[in-house]
């Protein structure tokens, strides 16, 4: 019978199969932070258990770390003493750890790929619904909770139903200033946060095939954000580049071997997908977001929405509550609306080639003198990449922050915050209400529009920079 | 993890599409490490800055079921959002649809979720916006939700679960007690994975 890229994956971790029951479903690689896992050590000892895989399971610390002083014990003790319990679990059960100062710290889904230990064909998971960037290498990668963090650790596998199919398709090619976070904003705002419950998405097309693997990470790790359970992309010459001579990755006859079967995870022509969705690459504009969930944006040359005109009452209500909070006039141009803080970083746009699209246009210039930039590499790698390209002095000459690694501002659950009622852009996946500090409004946008935003301090699309 | 068979009690309507996890609980209420104890930062962000927010309200104070809108529970991956609303003192939620992760989270925390159409939720919602103090019944059991409006008539709306997280709940039983029971499987599928798939461990 013919099979999904996804289903292929899945099918070949199943464990054990029998009726009226889930499968079980074996993880190649659990990815393990300091925010989600403590619980989940504490029930392992509870019960008298212990980690089954050591081997296939990596931790580091990004959620709680400082930016700034990184080197130094963290001020805030209820973060100091969350990152000393992830260090005591690992030690105990012994799992590898990248702690701050490590060359290998960074937030959980760039180091993975960037250690080779993301790979085609894998089934991965981590207490973090943004597991799904994995996807860009044809992994079947998904968020978990605490207590499905406690279940593979204790047995390296997961009671799963295999989920829905659905083909997001984008042909054509993207115009210039527009990029992957574009098009998954885009695809977000057509199908709704909910658009992709109960579904793996599979993403596909000329635009797709086109894109590097930093641009795939953007667009599957934003799959959580339309509801899909997990989002991932046919691996291809793209993916084994990106992959050979990785600290992880295969090598010798290991690496033939592996890329001869990776060469096999592709969607057989005449696989049936449940739901199938089409975009025109040639048609997207750079996309921001107006309001306090991920679905609700729009082109950058659109206004502020009139509640009034939602059919939905639910739509009407959550737009209404939305304009309210984001402190928003309807039939504003989006463009009018200042922003007093620019994010560049997390799991979304945090890799060094989002730190290279925005530095090429801060290049030379100053950002608004009233707005403040914060940039925040998704890794100490990236860090140190950016600042063997010299890009950290490019963003510094223009009046930007350049911090260390973590995740930051897309969270705030280190000091990096937005203050009650500033207003951000963000290259980060999240605009929930409070989510880049209490009362916070975040606009979600691309590394190319927040460095065009932070140049004006108004929301900008790179192009209409020219001439400035 | 408790089991759940039947339960009674009050409900509030939270007419909101879009929870996301964030609200339920804001992150920085994440940093602790204990599992219990997240009562306060239960919708903190609302109950703050909304004095007419629906658990606010005196009448509602005590509810156990609570009643929103559709996309209940997306965003981040965080178990603590139901621990915070099982500490909050909620056994039930109720919602035209649920974010995967939040749902299968519940499951394994003990919360139910129940899936009701959109019509079936504002019929509930108008009832006990109409009598805070109406009880309402969730039985697991007979995939049931009754109530009587108005002292009225009794209405019983029909919910589906799968049948094998409904015998979980039904039970307590918890998952990787189930999963022992099949470690030979795992072992029997250890030894034909591919040699070449990374480990995290530096060889030795």
């Amino acid at each position: 019978m013919p099979k999904t890229l996804a289903e292929k994956v899945y099918d070949a971790h199943v464990v054990r199969s029998a009726a009226g029951e889930p499968d079980l479903l074996y993880i190649d690689l659990h990815l393990v932070h300091e925010v989600t896992s403590p619980q989940a050590f504490d029930g392992l000892r509870a019960a008298g258990r212990t980690v089954r895989r050591p081997d296939l399971t990596m931790a580091t610390e990004d959620h709680n770390v400082p930016t700034l002083d990184i080197l130094a014990p963290i001020a805030d003790p209820v973060s100091r003493a969350q990152v000393e319990a992830l260090r005591r679990n690992t030690a105990e059960f012994g799992i590898r750890l990248a702690p701050m100062g490590d060359r290998d710290q960074g937030i959980v889904h760039v180091i993975g790929p960037q250690l080779g230990l993301t790979q085609p064909g894998m089934t991965i998971v981590c207490g973090d619904s943004h597991t799904s960037t994995h996807g860009a290498f044809g992994a079947l990668a998904f968020g978990i909770g605490t207590s499905e963090v406690e279940h593979v650790l204790a047995t390296q596998t997961l009671p799963q139903y295999k989920p829905k199919q659905m083909a997001v398709t984008v042909d054509g090619e993207l115009p210039p200033g527009v990029s992957a976070k574009d098009v998954i904003l885009a695809v977000i705002a057509q199908i709704g946060t909910g658009g992709g419950q109960g579904y793996v998405i599979e993403y596909r097309g000329s635009a797709i095939e086109k894109l590097s693997m930093e641009a795939r990470m953007t667009i599957c790790n934003m799959s959580i954000e339309a509801g899909a359970k997990a989002g991932l992309i046919a691996p291809d010459q793209t993916t084994f580049d990106f992959l050979r001579g990785r600290p992880h990755a295969p090598q010798g006859a290991d690496w033939d071997a592996a890329v001869a079967h990776w060469s096999t995870l592709r969607t057989d022509e005449d696989a049936v997908f449940d739901a199938e969705v089409h975009l025109d690459a040639t048609a997207l504009t750079p996309f921001v977001t107006w309001g306090t969930n991920p679905g609700q944006g729009l082109p950058i040359d659109a206004r502020v929405p009139d509640p009034a005109e939602f059919a939905d009452e639910g739509d009407r209500r959550a737009a209404e509550q939305a304009l309210e909070y984001m402190g928003l006039t309807p039939g504003t141009p989006l463009r009018e609306i200042e922003v007093d803080t620019v994010f560049l970083g997390s799991c979304t746009n945090g890799r060094i080639e989002d730190l290279r699209v925005a530095a090429e246009l801060l290049r030379g210039r100053r950002i608004d003198a009233d707005t403040r930039m914060l940039v925040v590499p998704g890794s100490v790698a990236v860090k140190a990449q950016a600042e063997t390209e010299g890009l950290d002095r490019v963003f510094t000459e223009a009046g930007a922050e350049w911090r260390g690694a973590g995740c930051s501002m897309c969270l705030g659950m280190n000091p990096d915050q937005l203050a009650p009622g500033e207003r951000s852009a963000s290259t980060s996946n999240r605009n929930f209400q409070g989510r880049q500090g209490k009362g916070g409004r975040t606009h979600l946008v691309s590394p190319a529009v927040a460095a065009a935003t932070a140049l004006t301090g108004r929301l900008t699309a790179p192009a209409d920079l020219i001439g400035v | 993890m408790d089991a759940f068979t039947t339960h009674t009690g009050t409900a509030a309507p939270l007419r909101r599409t879009n929870v996301d996890t964030d609200q339920i609980i804001p992150a920085e209420y994440l940093k602790r490490i204990t599992r219990t104890g997240f009562e306060d930062g239960l919708f903190i962000a609302w109950r703050t800055n909304e004095p007419d927010f629906v658990l606010n309200r005196p009448e509602y104070a005590n509810a156990s079921i609570l009643v929103a809108g559709p996309d209940f529970g997306t965003g981040s991956s965080r178990e603590h959002a139901n621990w915070a609303l099982l500490d909050g003192g909620f056994r039930v939620v109720i919602s035209p649809r649920f974010a995967d992760i939040f749902r299968n989270n519940s499951t394994k925390a003990g919360l139910l979720t129940v899936v009701l159409p959109e019509a079936d939720v504002e019929a509930l919602w108008n009832a006990i916006e109409a009598d805070p103090a109406l009880p309402v019944t969730v039985d697991l059991q007979a995939e049931q939700v009754t109530y009587s409006p108005g002292g009225g008539r009794s209405t019983t709306v029909p919910f589906q679960i799968d049948p094998y997280t409904r015998w979980r709940l039904l039970e307590g039983l918890d998952d990787v007690g189930l999963t022992e029971r099949h470690l030979d499987d795992v072992e029997a599928f250890e030894t034909a994975r591919p040699a070449w798939l990374p480990r995290a461990l530096p060889a030795v």
